[in-house]
């Protein structure tokens, strides 16, 4: 069997006495569509940020791509193909959206060895990039112009454009109405299908379901089920955390 | 406009304000001008750190001080010319910039603040307890009458002011321009979101540290020249942290030409008002505007002028 891309083993996270995750282990392949569901405070974002190197985990190792990528910064991981968008979205503010693209476009993809992208290079890849979110439009308005789905696309194709090995897409469409949770699904499922990994950790289970080829579920820090979807929303002690004995 | 082009431009026109200097024919637009020059350096500066990454620094002073203190050393110990003054200034307080980058890392906000006024304070008091340039007493440094090829000695400090703000304003437009401006701005906006992007946020902090500390220390080099005596009280003081604020703060920070635009229109009031009302109330008119501007133009007169450019296009 191939190396897994990710390879999460043993992982704990405290904050003082409360323990965020205990002893986490997940392995996920190249080229799969993972969805990463549980209550809230189950430690799913502590655990993307552990991934990510946000948060530094005190036991336990995170490998990527048969490396270990334990005591890296953020933006080493990130240059290495690990990508994140976060559960807010977080825009830099004073630079246009197209600007917004340019940025890992020039720290994390001309960070890389081999050579680098010409300013041609790097506007075709925001234009591109534009295209695939559908804003290509707002390419020179401010992230305060832009609507609430449209700042998600933003932030999903900032991430895309330090082109990821994997793609860590936390609560991506919170706050979103049902068509366009069904956009953002489908752009997942796009770039999904152009070779990237992702790891979708959402609250809304219609999305999660249509997206996922897998289902890992974590209950107050603990990992409590990992599987086909189908199989996992019906195993009791997911049903329980859920919905209550 | 291209970077070359642009600085041809303000050689251009600093040729025009020397030749306009010289025009009146009174030493004082030479004395009153170096002062304005001086604190375009100086807001120029503090707003490489302090307007394109948002680290507030309040001890713009210490890396003034730390620039005019090296040229009391070296007059002493061993006389060079002022350009190479300026030179070393502008390493030792980069050096200084460097070593509260690293000490200050993990600090944002009130608390980098604080760190920064701490080492004005720590600064100052080494200074004081330091004989050999002067200690509390003071130091004095004699300034030849005149030099060759531009006569009155006060006429060379203002052309070599004119230089380093020439350089300041084309070191931050460049920068603004670059990968390394759209780096600060990402540390501005959101730390955590430029790190997930791949901007090593540590190291473009030192280096903006390091550029802002070593052009503030430019700033101070000639100073001891220009004074004629250096003591810690005026070298550190608050006029320094105060204006090299305020200046980038009423002009806008997010670009080279804001703290021009503060540095000018602010340090030009602050000049008249100390010869035509009093020289206490130069600190009183920054401390007014500053409050007027962060009510009625929180992003400083540039970012009045591009709301309001904004507002006709929409």
């Amino acid at each position: 069997m191939a190396e897994p891309l990710l390879q999460v083993a043993g992982l704990s996270k405290r904050f003082g006495g409360f323990v965020a995750l205990d002893g986490i282990d997940l392995a996920v392949a190249e080229g799969e569509r993972v969805g990463l569901i549980g209550p809230n405070g189950s430690g799913k974002s502590t655990l993307v940020n552990c991934i990510c190197g946000t948060l530094v985990n005190e036991t336990g190792t995170v490998h990527f791509n048969g490396e270990a990528v334990d005591g890296l910064l953020t933006h080493e991981r990130t240059r290495r193909g690990l990508a994140r968008s976060f559960q807010l979205p977080r825009p830099f503010a004073t630079l246009t959206v197209a600007d917004n693209l340019r940025v890992p476009l020039l720290y994390t993809v001309n960070a890389r060895p081999g050579p680098s992208l010409s300013a041609a290079d790097i506007d075709a890849r925001c234009a591109e990039l534009l295209r695939l979110v559908v804003l290509e439009g707002k390419a020179g308005k401010y992230p305060r112009d832009l609507t609430q789905v449209e700042m998600r696309k933003l932030e999903l194709a900032r991430a895309m454009a330090a082109e990821p090995k994997l793609l860590l897409a936390d609560e991506a469409m919170a706050g979103l109405s049902q068509s366009e949770v069904d956009d953002i699904v489908g752009l997942l499922i796009r770039l999904n299908e152009r070779g990237i990994t992702i790891i979708l950790i959402e609250h809304i289970m219609r999305a999660v379901m249509r997206f996922s080829q897998r289902l890992v579920v974590l209950v107050s820090g603990k990992k409590i089920a990992d599987g086909k979807p189908d199989a996992v929303i019906r195993d009791p002690e997911v049903e329980k955390a859920y919905l209550g004995q | 406009m291209r970077s070359w082009v642009f600085f041809l431009v303000c050689v251009a026109v600093g040729a025009v304000v020397f030749a306009g200097a010289r025009l009146v024919q009174n030493d004082y637009v030479f004395f009153a001008g170096y002062v304005v020059l001086q604190f375009i350096v100086l807001a120029t500066a503090w707003n490489i750190l302090g307007g394109y990454t948002g680290y507030v620094n309040f001890g713009s002073a210490a890396f003034f001080a730390a620039g005019a203190y090296t040229s009391v050393f070296f007059h002493k110990f061993y006389p060079l010319p002022i350009p190479v003054l300026i030179v070393l200034g502008a390493i030792v307080s980069g050096l200084i910039g460097l070593g509260m980058g690293y000490l200050t890392l993990r600090l944002r906000g009130a608390f980098f603040a604080i760190a920064t006024l701490a080492l004005a304070v720590v600064l100052q008091t080494l200074i004081v307890n330091w004989n050999y340039v002067g200690g509390a007493r003071g130091a004095y440094v004699i300034r030849p009458e005149s030099v060759p090829l531009i006569g009155n000695y006060i006429n060379y400090l203002f052309v070599i002011m004119l230089a380093l703000a020439i350089i300041a304003i084309n070191v931050a437009r460049a920068i603004e321009r670059s990968q390394l401006g759209y780096g600060f701005a990402t540390i501005r906006d959101d730390e955590l979101a430029a790190e997930a992007s791949g901007v090593p946020t540590l190291k473009l902090k030192l280096v903006a540290t390091t550029l802002s500390g070593g052009l503030m220390g430019m700033a101070g080099a000639p100073f001891p020249y220009y004074i004629g005596y250096l003591q810690p009280a005026s070298a550190f003081a608050l006029d320094y942290a105060v204006n090299s604020i305020a200046m980038p703060m009423i002009g806008g920070t997010t670009s080279w030409i804001g703290p021009l635009i503060g540095a000018i229109l602010v340090a030009t009031l602050q000049q008249w008002a100390t010869v035509s009302i009093s020289s206490e109330l130069s600190l009183l008119i920054v401390g007014l505007l500053l409050v007027g501007f962060v009510i009625i133009a929180p992003n400083g007169i540039v970012g009045l002028v591009q709301d309001r450019l904004r507002g006709r296009t929409k």
